[in-house]
């Protein structure tokens, strides 16, 4: 006792003095860290602006044939906001269902390995995700799609004709959904474990069920979780290039609901990776203008997030 | 409704690990019986045991015997949620649910049996309930509001409304009062005093005054050495316990010359 107490009084000037420089040096590298993030985010979003308004002035061959490059930039932001809210449809389920299981339902030495494994989606390069979704997933959706179209043909969504070869903006959402899927999955199961104990038990203590505690301690205590999490899926899906580049069968700006025929919206990311080889001149200026209402589309979509994640969140 | 448990020969084991060795004691209905001891000794654990809730624990099991009024516990047969829906439980730290008010906090077990409740039907298990525990005047102008929002005790309370308003057979009181003010506590103590004439009620705790205080009967629970399994020194009536024990280990944790 009497030792750790006089320990620091025998030299507080050294050891004060050393604290001070260990703490100068961490904040200004944490600030300089900090300052760089936003400069590097104001100099993109210099660049698109600068680069980008000269395309307001294009049309006709300029614009890829449409009338103004506004004609040319709305369908594709609709095809990108269609094809990842389809992704996210897809990938909530799966990975509420999975994180669920790998944290609350499966044995430990059952739990592990799934967990990697899931883990290792995200390490599966994108590009081998689109080979994947053209040579193996799109021709076995092909009769998935023709029974959708037989018996849902009614809804807007799968009206057909259905593509032959399968490469379509639902095939894509597919693509999507699995790479979105490890990230989401991590992020919830990370929520579901820091459910407190004592609210598990409390429900465990009144005789529910496993699923009922997780209805009334785990879902109401991760809600917000599940929302942040959610839309960091949206944002990987939002940006995916490479995948979605590969796997559409591009048709150029088109709007279009069907989402099984060959006749496909497309996604500003895609329609860049493809044009942007090609293009010269004022073409520069619209693709880099694309990706301008691609920036301020995710830009949106994480504030909306962070503003319900914030709102949503359980004082506990 | 209220029920006696009889306890025989009871091991409980985490994995490998013996927790707590041959535990034999009768628990009667209507009464309250105080598990007192030093920390880690087990008394948590067979309190645990005596609704299935260490079960939670992976690894957990037991071998011996508990039996609810002649009703095996540990039958293959009987369904670990069933046992709970009988014999409620208290925990240590209050833990109502956070997003629930008040008034959906109190009927939590209710919905779970998940039969449709009348409205009218379902304020009265409201009603009811904040009433036997104590808490009806406190809250009865502000059902919807968070349960979170309430003191301490309050909430502590607020779960045994919770409790009790499934009407179950035996309550379990896990440290009921350990992170509650002394004011708090008493009201706590005078619940539990009110609780008995309804229910069977088992309380673990740390303090011996508050074991004296509310118990008709206590067990002293210690551990054989160091890495040994905890198990039962004496199970005696409250008042031989305190006055005259038979043991003289439980004589000297009372008395406060342990060791």
């Amino acid at each position: 006792m009497t030792t750790a107490i006089q320990e620091p009084l025998q030299e507080p000037q050294e050891r004060a003095r050393t604290t001070r420089v260990g703490d100068a040096v961490f904040s200004r590298t944490a600030l300089g860290a900090a300052l760089l993030v936003v400069g590097m985010l104001a100099g993109v979003a210099v660049f698109l602006v600068a680069q980008g308004l000269p395309a307001l002035e294009a049309s006709g061959e300029q614009a890829y044939g449409k009338p103004s490059v506004w004609s040319l930039v709305g369908p594709l932001l609709f095809g990108t906001v269609l094809s990842s809210v389809l992704a996210l449809v897809i990938v909530t389920p799966l990975a509420i269902g999975l994180a669920l299981v790998i944290s609350l339902y499966a044995p430990r030495r059952v739990a592990k390995p799934v967990g990697y494994l899931v883990d290792l989606l995200a390490a599966v390069p994108s590009v081998v995700f689109g080979l994947w979704g053209i040579a193996v997933l799109a021709p076995r959706l092909v009769p998935v799609y023709e029974w959708l179209n037989s018996w849902f043909g009614w809804i807007p969504l799968f009206g057909g004709p259905v593509s032959s070869s399968g490469r379509t903006l639902l095939t894509a959402s597919v693509v999507l959904a699995l790479m979105a899927l490890p990230i989401v999955t991590a992020i919830l199961r990370e929520i579901f474990a820091q459910t407190p104990t004592m609210h598990e038990e409390a429900a465990l203590a009144l005789g529910a069920t496993r699923w009922e505690m997780i209805r009334m301690a785990v879902l109401p205590y991760a809600r917000s979780g599940i929302v942040a999490a959610l839309l960091l899926g949206l944002g990987r899906a939002l940006g995916e290039t490479m995948a979605v580049a590969m796997v559409l069968s591009a048709t150029g700006a088109i709007v279009s609901f069907d989402v099984i025929s060959s006749a496909n919206s497309n996604t500003i990311a895609a329609s860049i990776a493809n044009n942007y080889a090609n293009a010269a001149g004022l073409k520069i200026n619209v693709l880099i203008f694309a990706g301008l209402a691609l920036f301020v589309l995710t830009f949106v979509v994480n504030f909306l997030g962070r503003y319900i994640a914030t709102r949503g969140q359980v004082k506990a | 409704m209220a029920k006696s448990i009889d306890v025989s020969d009871l091991d409980i084991y985490y994995g490998d690990f013996l927790a707590v060795q041959g535990v034999n004691l009768h628990i009667k209905a209507r009464s309250v019986t105080a598990f007192i001891g030093p920390s880690g000794c087990g008394k948590s654990t067979v309190l645990r045991s005596l609704n299935r809730m260490h079960e939670v624990i992976p690894g957990a099991r037991v071998e011996g015997k508990v039996t609810v009024d002649g009703q095996s516990l540990y039958d293959a047969a009987v369904d670990p949620v069933a046992v709970r829906r009988q014999i409620g439980m208290v925990f240590q730290r209050p833990n109502p649910f956070p997003t629930m008010s008040i008034y959906e906090n109190v009927l939590a077990g209710n919905r779970l049996n998940s039969k449709k409740m009348k409205k009218s039907e379902a304020d009265d298990v409201v009603e009811r309930s904040l009433k036997g525990a104590n808490l009806w005047n406190e809250v009865k102008d502000r059902l919807d509001k968070p349960g979170m929002g309430l003191s301490g005790g309050q909430q502590q309370r607020l779960c045994i409304a919770r409790a009790i308003a499934v009407k179950p057979q035996v309550l379990l009181m896990d440290e009921p009062c350990s992170a509650l003010d002394p004011i708090s506590t008493s009201a706590i103590e005078d619940l539990i005093h009110e609780l008995k004439s309804d229910y069977t009620i088992v309380i673990v705790t740390h303090n011996m005054q508050q074991a004296a205080r509310v118990s008709d009967e206590t067990g002293f629970f210690n551990l054989k050495a160091a890495g040994q399994p905890g198990h039962l020194v004496e199970f005696n009536s409250t008042q031989k316990m305190f006055a005259n024990p038979d043991n003289e280990a439980t004589e000297a944790y009372i008395s406060g010359r342990f060791g």
